[in-house]
């Protein structure tokens, strides 16, 4: 390390010490926070937190994006509520929108047009809380994604992974209540679907239905009792599930890439004070502007061309928004006539299915995904080390599988809007989708596993032989070959700084004293499982393994560069001056 | 009144736009084209009698028509996949002709159950023609008159009622396939209904009349006339009324808008996400005094 | 983040930080605690975080200078946008009449671009900032198990029993059972106290079995309310049409229906109606007379999840519903021929009054709309 780096530390790094920051540096700030930490005492928490170290990737501030835009939601909704009236109330619009001029509809309808034409900035703010709304919850699955894909949902962080499918679903449950509210017909028609869906219930369905309409569908109890579930209920819930989904994010610390100096053991990256709540703090304004210029220049949900609901109207491209899409398409790919009469009571299969059986399953698969994984692998220790996909294809394979399944379902539900955009015919597609639900994940896992094998296997190519340089050259018997040259010693780390996987034997399900297991049947599954995960895996290469080929290598690049001392191959590149994965030096 | 009002504003305001000289030459070009037409003397004796029309209506029909609906118009009884390639045409009436023709739709390029809009083949006379020799095959609806179908006779305030009730029409019964924005939906076995934008309200009119294709009719014993023209009338209002929230991206509905707030929201802020955790540049200088 | 719960105190805790370039904690050390991961650096050994390398702007002045006014001007713009934004507001009408931008909405496109703009520019200013100009040396944490030390969690467990043993709640299962028997019994006043969310005579749901249509009544136009003369039917025609006590009249003397009331019997008894050839028609058993020349009336509300349909194919005869794609063959007792519904739309039996226009001969005999757990057995009460 160069004496040019170590740099005097106490002027930074005080904080994140045993004492306190404030006690040695009376200031305006110090002197501030003196005052509060005798009143509330904060100086013992903040003195870990103000310092704490996060690192930085572009992937983990996927989680962010959802956090922000739900602040947004929560701006903008506190405005919409200044002018919006959920009732279902029958009144006749005379507000400044001419087409719908004379024209009866419920008090909600009536508010919502109000606040989109006779309110400056209403419109903005309806667009942007809707845009909000379907980002919030495209960001709290990609951020999904990102946690799984990189095994970020393994040992100690599986309840905060089953807290965030939480608010998945809280979120989704968000938005329909929400875009119900207006009472337009797109909505309507949304609504009355769900009393189809509440009515397929079996035995209390009915009930159901008649409880949450007051009565019979449509009454006039509906749209109140969805906006007090919109703007209390739910973001309650998600309020106290974000603030909890945070802590042990706090608690936990951030998980990181692997790299050199970066362990299980540690945390490196950007204390909170000043970079990290710089960066958070200027995404947030980030987040908000793109919000603000989408809902400015994108329409969403014209209501004033949907007119009031009408429960004899309907508009062709009734789709529910994206979050509800998938599964709208299970419902659309459901074939005829999959009803029975069961001692005289009808049992809808073909609603029961797509809507009451396979969400609510897949959300427990889901929520469940890292305890079976947990499982199979016996895995009890802690991980803060992230993986790449590729290092972990079984389950890299799964997750893609899940999406293929719900892509498909997703693009079942925008059959109409795929069939006049792309002159297909919606029977075709709905045959096609019948059948790629089931065939599309197996395929999916199948290519997904085998690629990400092939690049293990491409790793251990370049940790064992080199990259690729694409320098040709020609031995003086005429023979062309590519000269592969050893990538950097941090990237060779790198690409090292994983466990090998361990698949479990059949007799490992002993205790101390050497009794087989009581439940061996269910470990056998296990191993079988364990062997499924692992087996096909590419593990790192041995210590001698990777001496032997960096031998081989250094006789090859010897005999090729037609010196007669021993070469690292270096020569021919400027490797030796900086790391491939760095970025380009400008001189100044 | 207000929609009066409005439009008669954003004239104004235009008037004074980029655009506006180019405008002001094409209908000098158009004004001076008309006026000749109209006083050249081969204009004189073009005013072509009932029975001459029906007699060049009918070599045209021969010429062009004929394969598939027969010589006398009759229809040929070839039925494929549950359509009738070539119906009658006794009693489908002139409205149907300079619908089918005058939107390009007829003559079709091959038979079958969707004809879409193309290039009008025949110039009006020709279609003026057609139409006239196929209703003399049988009665039927006739071309409809500029003022069946516009509201430009009414008061302000009648005006206004006709477009609200005439969108309550539209939302009623032909939302279900054409859309909410009159953007077109997806019927079965690869059918479409289309979009009607930019659709003259001559051939709205024509259509909802004769019932084209797979389109059921809206005869006058079903819409009156008013209604149609109170439909019309809508469809023209939201052709004019400003995109209050933005573009529209194209009046699709939730799907379109779920695309949108994948690819320009999370692909926007992706981006912003990779720039902000991404390495600043690095010097080959050193910090001398840290 | 302020009540974050202090993690346990143990020997890592409060270790200063660290920063780049200084030893990195090694995997090797032997004292590690069993929960966490054992990721060993081999068969490469670690090297360490690399060097710290410097910014152009922590090296040069001028760099630095630069990167500040450009922070500055951000900020200044976004001032500007504030500014600008509320120009926007007070300057384009909306309501009666909206001032345009290129066909769109002038009030709408406008604010949201300055407020977007003030918003993305305080964003980008930020960060543009943190990444130049504040110190970007990394950090280095210690990470600690998320479990407690194990004195702790014995002192807790510890705690727990002696909690439990004092209160006695081992020794006494009468109580205990007792008292959990009490919270349980707590769940009933719960349940019933929603029961009230569809009061007494609503939540009859044997009312599903019926809609408003009664033998004689009249179909009209939906919208506008005019009974329709079966004569002025054509072939072809589609009319999407309502029972008339919907559109009550002094001449029709229907009672005045109000609210919820209105609006449900509109959602049950909403029917299309379709002229197609008389030969075409295959009548079911018992329908043949459920005709008027061709005239054949269904409920309008699909047997799926109940969208109203009405996409007419008249060639065909099917009839397409836009959300869920179930399709019904008209012509044959609108049996489903594609998609998911699994009944056919029930058909309203007509008739022609002497004044011939087009009315029902009865109900609906079966329930119309989405199935329910008790439809079969309405069906059965119906044909009874």
């Amino acid at each position: 390390m160069s004496s040019s780096s170590r740099i005097d530390t106490s002027k930074v790094a005080t904080t994140n010490g045993t004492t306190a920051a404030t006690a040695s540096k009376p200031g305006r700030a110090g002197s501030l926070a003196s005052w509060a930490d005798e009143r509330l005492g904060l100086g013992t928490a903040m003195k870990k937190n103000l310092r704490k170290v996060f690192p930085d990737h572009w992937s983990f501030m996927l989680g962010e994006i959802a956090l922000w835009s739900f602040v947004v939601l929560l701006l903008t909704g506190v405005f919409l509520t200044l002018w919006f009236n959920p009732s279902m109330g029958h009144v006749t619009y005379e507000g400044s929108y001419d087409q719908l001029r004379g024209i009866g509809m419920s008090e909600s309808m009536a508010s919502t047009l109000h606040i989109s034409f006779d309110v400056r900035g209403g419109l903005l703010m309806r667009q942007m809380h809707h845009w909000a709304a379907m980002i919030f919850i495209a960001s709290m699955m990609v951020h999904l994604l990102r946690v799984y894909f990189t095994g970020a949902h393994r040992k100690p962080r599986e309840l905060n992974w089953v807290i965030g499918c939480l608010l998945l679903l809280l979120g989704t449950l968000e938005g329909f209540t929400g875009y119900s509210l207006p009472d337009d017909l797109l909505s309507g028609t949304g609504v009355r679907a769900a009393d189809g869906f509440l009515k397929a219930t079996p035995v209390v369905g009915t009930y159901m239905s008649f409880m949450l309409f007051g009565g019979e569908f449509p009454g006039e109890a509906v749209i109140p009792r969805l906006y007090i579930i919109h703007v209390l209920l739910i973001p309650g819930i998600l309020l106290a599930l974000i603030a909890a989904h945070m802590l042990l994010l706090v608690y936990h610390k951030h998980t990181q890439w692997p790299g050199p100096g970066r362990t299980e053991q540690n945390v490196v990256g950007f204390p909170m004070l000043p970079v990290y709540a710089a960066k958070a703090g200027g995404f947030f304004f980030m987040v908000f502007g793109v919000i603000a210029i989408m809902g400015g220049l994108l329409t969403i949900n014209p209501v004033w061309k949907f007119g009031p609901y009408d429960p004899t109207k309907v508009t062709a491209g009734s789709q529910p928004d994206w979050y509800m899409g998938w599964p709208d398409g299970l419902l659309r790919i459901i074939p005829s006539n999959w009803e029975t009469v069961l001692f005289g009571y009808t049992i809808s299969w073909n609603v029961m299915i797509p809507i009451l059986i396979v969400p609510p399953l897949m959300l427990v698969l889901l929520m469940l995904l890292p305890f079976i994984e947990g499982w199979i692998t016996g895995d009890k220790r802690e991980h803060h080390l992230l993986q790449r996909p590729r290092n972990a294809p079984t389950r890299t394979a799964v997750m893609v599988a899940l999406m293929t399944f719900y892509g498909l379902a997703w693009a079942a539900g925008g059959n109409d809007i795929i069939a006049i955009k792309l002159d297909l015919s919606i029977n075709q597609i709905t045959y096609f989708m019948r059948v790629a639900i089931f065939l599309g994940p197996v395929l999916a896992f199948w290519i997904t596993r085998r690629w990400c094998i092939s690049l293990q296997r491409h790793d251990n190519e370049k940790l064992l032989h080199g990259y690729e340089t694409g320098i040709i050259t020609r031995s003086p018997d005429g023979q062309y070959s590519e000269r592969h040259l050893p990538i950097s010693g941090t990237a060779a780390y790198t690409l090292t700084a994983r466990d090998r996987d361990e698949v479990l034997s059949v007799d490992g399900g002993r205790d101390a004293a050497g009794v087989p297991a009581p439940n061996s049947r269910s470990e056998k599954v296990r191993a079988k499982l364990s062997s499924w995960m692992f087996s096909h895996n590419v593990q790192k290469p041995t210590a001698g393994e990777l001496e032997e080929a960096h031998h081989h290598a250094q006789h090859e690049a010897e005999l090729q560069s037609g010196l007669d001392q021993p070469v690292d191959g270096h020569q021919f590149d400027d490797h030796r001056q900086r790391d491939a994965d760095q970025v380009p030096l400008r001189d100044h | 009144m207000r929609l009066l009002n409005r439009t008669a504003g954003r004239l104004s305001r235009h008037r004074r736009g980029p655009l506006a000289g180019l405008v002001v030459l094409l209908m000098g070009l158009l004004l001076s084209g008309s006026l000749y037409a109209a006083f050249s003397p081969a204009q004189a004796d073009t005013q072509p009698s009932e029975t001459e029309q029906v007699a060049k209506g009918k070599e045209l029909f021969l010429a062009s028509c004929s394969f598939c609906h027969g010589k006398n118009g009759e229809g040929i009884p070839t039925v494929r996949e549950g359509y009738q390639v070539g119906p009658s045409l006794v009693g489908v009436g002139a409205a149907a002709v300079d619908f089918q023709v005058g939107t390009g739709r007829m003559p079709m390029v091959r038979p079958s159950q969707q004809a879409p809009r193309k290039p009008v083949v025949f110039s009006q006379e020709e279609i003026d023609a057609l139409a006239a020799y196929v209703a003399s095959l049988g009665p039927g609806p006739a071309i409809p008159d500029e003022s069946d179908y516009s509201i430009e006779g009414l008061s302000e305030e009648e005006r206004e009622e006709a477009i609200s009730r005439g969108g309550q029409i539209f939302l009623t019964n032909c939302t279900a396939c054409h859309n909410f924005n009159g953007a077109g939906g997806a019927m079965p076995r690869g059918g479409y209904a289309p979009d009607l934008h930019d659709v003259d309200g001559r051939y709205i009119y024509e259509a909802l009349l004769t019932g084209p294709q797979q389109m059921p009719n809206f005869s006058n014993g079903n819409l009156t006339p008013e209604e149609k023209r109170d439909v019309i009338a809508y469809l023209y209002s939201i052709r004019e009324t400003p995109e209050y929230a933005g573009f529209s991206l194209g009046g699709l509905g939730p799907v379109s808008e779920g695309l949108y707030a994948w690819i320009v929201g999370i692909g926007g802020l992706v981006v912003a996400a990779v720039w902000i955790a991404s390495h600043t540049t690095r010097s080959k200088k050193t910090k001398v005094n840290a | 983040m302020t009540n974050q719960t202090p993690p346990p105190d143990n020997a890592d805790d409060g270790t200063p930080a660290e920063y780049a370039g200084s030893t990195a904690a090694t995997t090797s050390s032997a004292a590690i605690d069993p929960h966490v991961s054992t990721h060993r650096a081999e068969p490469i050994p670690d090297p360490g975080l690399p060097e710290h390398t410097w910014r152009p702007t922590d090296v040069d002045p001028r760099a630095e200078k630069r990167a500040e006014r450009q922070v500055a001007a951000m900020f200044g713009a976004a001032m500007l946008c504030s500014v600008l934004f509320v120009v926007a507001y007070f300057t384009f009408d909306i309501g009666d009449n909206w001032d345009t931008v290129a066909g769109l909405g002038a009030s709408t496109v406008t604010l949201g671009l300055t407020l977007g703009m003030a918003l993305l520019l305080i964003g980008i200013g930020i960060i543009h900032w943190a990444r130049k100009l504040m110190s970007d040396h990394e950090l280095v944490e210690m990470r600690h198990p998320a479990a407690s030390p194990p004195e702790d969690r014995e002192a807790t467990v510890a705690a727990l029993n002696a909690g439990l043993d004092e209160s006695g709640i081992g020794r006494r299962p009468l109580i205990r059972n007792t008292m959990i028997g009490a919270v349980g019994f707590l769940g009933l006043p719960a349940v019933v106290a929603l029961r009230d969310l569809a009061p007494g005579d609503v939540l009859d749901i044997d009312r599903l079995a019926h809609t408003i249509w009664e033998p004689g009544m009249r179909l009209v136009r939906d919208v506008v309310g005019t009974p329709i003369l079966a004569s002025e039917m054509e072939m072809g025609d589609l009319i999407n049409a309502a029972p008339e006590a919907l559109f009550p009249s002094e001449e029709n003397g229907y009672p005045e229906l109000h609210g919820v009331e209105e609006q449900v019997e509109k959602a049950k008894g909403a029917i299309i109606i379709v002229r197609m050839n008389p030969d075409d028609i295959t009548p079911a058993e018992g329908r043949e007379k459920w005709t008027v020349d061709g005239i054949i009336c269904y409920s309008k509300i699909c047997t799926h999840v109940g969208c109203p349909i009405s996409l007419y194919e008249r060639t065909t005869h099917h009839v397409l519903c836009p959300c869920h794609q179930s399709t019904f063959d008209l012509a044959d007792s609108a049996k489903v021929v594609f998609g998911p519904a699994a009944r056919p739309l029930p058909q309203l039996p007509l008739a022609v009054d002497e004044e011939g226009y087009l009315v029902a001969q009865s109900d609906f005999t079966e329930p119309i709309g989405a199935s329910y757990w008790e439809r079969e057995k309405h069906e059965q009460q119906l044909q009874d």
